[in-house]
C-alpha cells in the first residue's frame, strides 16, 4: 500500500513532494485487481458480444451500417419459421412445465402429504442432467417406436406423437426445466402468511375461489420468475433441438449457418441479436410484472400456509397425479440408464439384453473427453471463484469507482446465450494468433475454458457475494484494529470465513461447466480438444454409438449429481458452523 | 348490528400430544369489551382462533348467541377477526380489500361501494381507498384491517394482539380509537393481548390465562385489587410477595413472615394463606422503626419522574417500593437502613 511506502524514507518523501498528488493515485492491490478483472470481462464478454451485435448490423461485403441483414432474415421463410418455432416451443414449454410443476407445488405445500420432501427433492433431479443427454433416451421411450407408443399400439391400437418434431423439443425441455417453476412457486406458496388465507376465510371465502382470488395471486411473483427463466433457457438452448434433429429453430440455425457457411455469414449474427434481445425482453417483462409486488408476507406472529389433511379420495387422486408426473419426469434418467446397459434397443419396449460393453467402449473412446472436461471445467471454476471473490469484496467492502459496473458486467453473462458467446469468440479471436504456436486463438483449447469461465461466473459470483455478506464487517474491523493490514485481514479472516460459500460456488460452476454444450460446440475445433458434452453429442450421432453415448451421459449425470449434493452439504455445514459461531 | 354474547363451555384443545386449553369456561355479555390477557403460550390466541374456527376443533361448546359454532367452517361463522399482522392482501387495493367480504356474500356492486365508503369513513381513511396496502403506514393498515372486518357486520369482533405491531405512542392512540369504535358499534369484542396496560385501559372485563387455564375473570380493578392467586397478583402490576403464615389471636390477626416479622392484619381480612402480597405503592419508607415495619437496606434506586422506585433488601427478600416524588423531597441513599411500613389494609393474603 502506498501509505506505508510514503513513510519509508527520505527519497520517497522527496519524490512525492515534487510530483503533484493527483499523479500518484492511491492505488492498492484491490484497485489493480479491479482493473484486471474489468479488462478480462471487457475482453472476454463485452468485446465478443459487441462484435456479434455490430456484425449483425453490417453489410458483409462493405462493412457499412445496414438493416439489410434483418430484412434478409425476415424475408427468408426458413428463418421466419425458425423464429416462430423457437417462440412457440418456448411458450409451450412454459405451459407444459407449469402443468407439471403446479400440482407438485400445490400438493406438497398445501396438504399434509407424506413424501413431500421426497417429491421436492425428486423435482430437482431433471436439473442435474444436461437436457440434450436425456433427449435420446426420451426418443426411445416416447418416440414413434418407443416404449410407450409400442405398448399403446399393442393395447389400444393408437399412438401419440409425443416426440414428433417440435413436440419432442417441448417435452424434453419442459421435463428438464420445470424445476425452475417448481422451486420458485413452492417457495412463494410457502411464504404466504397463513393469516392471508385465514382473513379470507374469516370473511366468507373458501375452496377454489379462495385459491383463485388470494393464494394464486400472492404466489404469482414466484411463478413469473420461474416461468421467465424457463422461457429464456428454452429459447436459447442449442443442444436439445440439435440432438433431436430439429433444425428449424433459431439456435440450431445460428449454429448450422456458422458451422457450414462460415463466420462471415451474417445470419448467425442476426439470430444472435434476436436471442439476446429476447433474453433481455423476457427478464425485463418479468421484472416489470414483479415491480412493487414483493409479496413475501410471512410476518411476526404468522406462519407459512396452513396445511390441510386430505380425505381418502383426495389422497388417492393426489398420489396418482404425483406418481404419474414423477414417472414422466424421471423417464429420461431411466431411459438413459437402460440405454447405457442395453445391447440393442429398437422397436421394443425394453432393450433386448443387458451388457457392460457400452461402458467399456465409452471409456476407451472418451478418455480424452473426460480428461478435457476436468481440465476445462477445473480452470473455469477456479477462475470463477477467484474472480467472484474479488468482485464480491470490491463491491461490498470498497468504494472503488465503477465497482457496481463490474458486478453488472459479470452478471450480464446470464443474458448471453451460449451460442452467441460461441459465435462472438469465433469472430473476435479468429484473427488473433496464440503467442509462440501461431495457430488462431479461436481454435485454441484455452478459449473453451475461458468461455466456460464467463458462462458460469454469474453463479460463482452470487455464491461468493452471499458468503461475504454473511461475514460481519465487525470481524474485519476487529482484525484491523488489532493491527492487521487490509491484505492480512482478507487473507486471514475474510477468505477463511468465506470458504464454504466459495467451495459451493466452485462445485456448482465445475459441475455445470462440465456438461455445457451450447458454447463449446461452436468452439471445439478438433475432437482431441472436445469435452464430455461434445463427446456425448458425437456418440449420439450414430445409432451404434448411442449405448456408449448413454454411458457417457450417465457419467455426466453422476458428475453433476455429486457436485450438486456436495455443494448442498458444504452450504449446510457452513451454515451450521456460522450459526454456532454467532451463539458465542 | 346484532349483539350476540359468547359462551364458552368446557373447551379443551390439543395440538397433537400437548393440551393447550384445559377446560375453559367463559360467559361474555353482548356488547362487552372483553380481554384475554396472558403470557405467550398461555392459550389466549388459541382460544380466540378456536372461536373464529382456525386450528383443530376443540372439545366442548362455543356459543355465539345461541348457536354452537364448534365444527363449523370459519367462512360460515360470521365472526370478524382482525389479525395481528393485519393480513391485508398486498395484491388488492384498499377498496378491494374492504369490499372482499361483501363480494363473497354476493352483494351487488351498487351496494358494496357505499358500504365500503362508510366503513372507511368510520376509521377515518376514506381518502386512501385507492391506495395499495404497501403504501400505508402501520396504523393505517391496522384501521383498514378493522374496516375490512366490520364492513361485513359480524356478530362478534375478535382482535388478535392488534396493537403489537405499532410503535408505543401510536399504540396508546389506537387503543382509545378501538374503544370508541367498539362503543359506537356496540359490537361484542374480544381483545387478545399480553400487555396488562392495554387490557386494563380498554376492557370492561378480562380473563387472565396461564397454562391453558383461566386464572381469574373480572374487571381490571377487581383483578388488581383482589387477585385470586399469585400468578394474577404477579402478572397484573408489580407485587412484593412475602412467605409466612397467618396467626389469629382472638379477633386480631397478624401475618408472621418467614424472617419472623409481624404484620398485623385488619379485621375481616382472609385468615388463611401462606403469602402476603404488598403493592409497591402501599409501602412507606421510614427512617425510624414503627408499628408494622420491616427492616431493610436500600440496594438500588431509580428516578421515574413522578415517583422514585427503591429496591430494598428486607431479610433476604428484594422488595420494590415506590415513593411519590415532589420537588425538594429527600432521597434515601443506596446502603441506607430503612423501615418499611406496610399498609396492610390494601394487602392481600393468598
Amino acid at each position: 500500500m502506498s501509505s506505508s511506502s510514503s513513510s519509508s524514507g527520505a527519497q520517497a518523501a522527496g519524490l512525492s513532494d515534487r510530483v503533484p498528488n493527483w499523479l500518484v493515485p492511491n492505488l492498492s492491490g484491490l484497485h489493480i485487481a479491479a482493473v484486471l478483472i474489468a479488462l478480462l470481462l471487457i475482453g472476454l464478454l463485452l468485446v465478443p458480444v459487441a462484435q456479434v451485435m455490430i456484425v449483425a448490423f453490417q453489410d458483409p461485403a462493405t462493412g457499412a451500417a445496414t438493416l439489410q441483414n434483418f430484412v434478409d432474415f425476415f424475408g427468408t421463410s426458413l428463418f421466419r419459421e425458425s423464429f416462430w418455432n423457437s417462440f412457440y416451443v418456448s411458450a409451450m414449454s412454459v405451459v407444459v412445465a407449469t402443468a407439471i410443476a403446479l400440482p407438485l407445488a400445490y400438493i406438497t405445500t398445501r396438504f399434509h402429504f407424506s413424501g413431500s420432501i421426497l417429491i421436492q427433492s425428486l423435482g430437482f433431479i431433471p436439473l442435474i442432467m444436461p437436457p440434450f443427454v436425456g433427449a435420446v433416451a426420451m426418443q426411445l421411450i416416447f418416440g414413434r417406436n418407443g416404449t410407450v407408443n409400442l405398448l399403446l399400439r399393442d393395447w389400444f391400437g393408437i399412438s401419440i406423437p409425443f416426440m414428433e418434431g417440435l413436440n419432442g423439443v417441448i417435452l424434453v425441455q419442459s421435463i428438464h426445466y420445470f424445476p425452475f417453476i417448481l422451486i420458485n412457486l413452492s417457495a412463494s406458496l410457502r411464504n404466504i402468511d397463513r393469516s392471508m388465507e385465514e382473513a379470507a376465510q374469516n370473511l366468507g371465502s373458501h375452496g377454489m375461489r379462495l385459491f383463485r382470488r388470494i393464494v394464486f395471486p400472492l404466489a404469482m411473483p414466484g411463478y413469473i420468475a420461474g416461468a421467465a427463466l424457463v422461457f429464456i433457457k428454452v429459447f436459447d438452448d442449442l443442444g436439445t433441438p440439435l440432438l433431436l434433429n430439429v433444425n428449424n429453430m433459431l439456435a440450431p440455425q445460428a449454429f448450422l449457418r456458422i458451422s457450414s457457411i462460415g463466420i462471415s455469414d451474417p445470419m448467425g449474427y442476426v439470430i444472435s441479436v434476436i436471442l439476446v434481445v429476447f433474453s433481455i425482453l423476457s427478464l425485463w417483462a418479468s421484472f416489470l410484472f414483479m415491480r412493487g409486488k414483493d409479496y413475501a408476507t410471512v410476518q411476526k406472529g404468522g406462519g407459512g400456509m396452513a396445511k390441510r389433511s386430505l380425505k381418502p379420495l383426495e389422497k388417492t387422486l393426489a398420489y396418482g397425479t404425483v406418481i404419474l408426473i414423477l414417472l414422466v419426469v424421471l423417464s429420461p434418467h431411466l431411459g438413459l440408464l437402460l440405454l447405457s446397459f442395453g445391447t440393442i434397443w429398437s422397436f421394443a419396449p425394453l432393450p433386448d439384453g443387458y451388457t457392460l460393453q457400452n461402458y467399456i467402449t465409452m471409456w476407451e473412446g472418451s478418455k480424452t473427453f473426460i480428461l478435457n472436461t476436468v481440465l476445462y471445467a477445473g480452470i473455469a471454476a477456479t477462475l470463477d471463484v477467484i474472480i467472484g471473490t474479488a468482485i464480491a469484496y470490491i463491491v461490498l467492502r470498497t468504494g472503488i469507482f465503477g465497482r457496481k459496473a463490474l458486478d453488472y458486467l459479470a452478471t450480464a453473462a446470464l443474458a448471453v446465450p451460449g451460442v452467441v458467446l460461441g459465435i462472438g469468440y469465433l469472430r473476435t479471436f479468429h484473427q488473433i494468433d496464440v503467442p509462440f504456436t501461431g495457430e488462431p486463438m479461436a481454435s485454441w483449447w484455452v478459449i473453451i475454458a475461458l468461455a466456460l469461465m464467463i458462462r458460469r461466473l454469474p453463479y460463482a459470483l452470487r455464491a461468493c457475494t452471499a458468503a461475504l455478506q454473511q461475514v460481519s464487517l465487525a470481524l474485519e474491523e476487529a482484525a484491523e484494529s488489532l493491527g492487521a493490514t487490509k491484505r492480512r485481514t482478507i487473507q486471514k479472516v475474510v477468505i477463511p470465513l468465506m470458504t464454504g460459500g466459495i467451495l459451493a460456488g466452485f462445485v456448482t460452476s465445475f459441475a455445470t461447466a462440465a456438461v455445457e454444450l451450447s458454447a463449446t460446440i461452436m468452439l471445439v475445433s478438433s475432437n482431441n480438444d472436445a469435452p464430455l458434452a461434445y463427446g456425448i453429442y458425437l456418440f449420439m450421432q450414430t445409432p451404434s454409438g448411442r449405448g456408449a453415448g448413454a454411458a457417457l451421459g450417465i457419467v455426466a449425470v453422476i458428475v453433476v449429481a455429486i457436485g450438486t449434493i456436495a455443494s448442498q452439504i458444504i452450504i449446510e455445514r457452513d451454515k451450521k458452523l456460522k450459526a454456532s459461531g454467532d451463539a458465542h | 348490528m346484532t349483539k350476540a354474547g359468547i359462551k364458552i363451555e368446557d373447551v379443551h384443545l390439543s395440538f397433537g400430544e400437548t393440551e393447550v386449553l384445559k377446560g375453559v369456561n367463559l360467559d361474555i355479555k353482548p356488547g362487552e369489551f372483553f380481554a384475554f390477557l396472558g403470557p405467550s403460550g398461555s392459550g389466549k390466541s388459541t382460544l380466540l382462533r378456536a372461536i373464529a374456527g382456525f386450528g383443530p376443533d376443540p372439545r366442548g361448546r362455543i356459543l355465539i348467541g345461541d348457536r354452537n359454532v364448534v365444527g363449523q367452517s370459519p367462512w360460515k361463522r360470521n365472526v370478524g377477526m382482525v389479525f395481528q399482522s393485519y393480513a391485508l392482501w398486498p395484491h388488492m387495493s384498499v377498496r378491494d380489500n374492504v369490499g372482499f367480504g361483501l363480494k363473497e356474500r354476493k352483494l351487488p356492486n351498487a351496494q358494496i361501494r357505499p358500504k365500503v365508503d362508510a366503513a372507511l369513513d368510520l376509521v377515518g381513511l376514506a381518502h386512501l381507498a385507492d391506495r395499495m396496502p404497501n403504501q400505508l403506514s402501520g396504523g393505517q393498515q391496522q384501521r383498514i384491517a378493522l374496516a375490512r372486518t366490520i364492513v361485513v357486520e359480524p356478530e362478534v369482533l375478535l382482535l388478535d394482539e392488534p396493537l403489537s405491531n405499532l410503535d408505543a405512542s401510536l399504540r396508546v392512540q389506537m387503543r382509545r380509537e378501538l374503544l370508541n369504535l367498539q362503543r359506537k358499534l356496540g359490537l361484542t369484542t374480544i381483545f387478545v393481548t399480553h400487555d396488562q396496560e392495554e387490557a386494563n385501559t380498554t376492557s370492561d372485563r378480562m380473563a387472565v390465562l396461564d397454562g391453558g387455564v383461566i386464572q381469574q375473570i373480572g374487571t381490571p380493578q377487581e383483578l388488581y385489587d383482589t387477585p385470586a392467586n399469585l400468578f394474577v397478583a404477579n402478572f397484573l402490576g408489580t407485587a412484593n410477595i412475602l412467605k409466612g403464615r397467618v396467626e389469629a389471636d382472638g379477633t386480631a390477626a397478624r401475618f408472621v413472615t418467614e424472617t419472623g416479622d409481624h404484620l398485623s392484619l385488619p379485621a375481616g381480612m382472609r385468615s388463611s394463606g401462606s403469602n402476603i402480597v404488598l403493592r409497591p405503592q402501599n409501602i412507606t419508607l421510614l427512617r425510624e422503626e414503627g408499628p408494622n415495619t420491616l427492616t431493610g437496606t436500600i440496594s438500588h434506586k431509580e428516578f421515574l419522574g413522578s415517583q422514585i422506585r427503591y429496591l430494598v433488601n428486607a431479610g433476604g427478600t428484594e422488595m420494590v417500593v415506590d415513593q411519590s416524588h415532589s420537588a425538594g423531597l429527600d432521597w434515601f441513599e443506596t446502603g441506607t437502613q430503612v423501615f418499611l411500613q406496610t399498609n396492610t389494609s390494601s394487602a392481600i393474603v393468598l
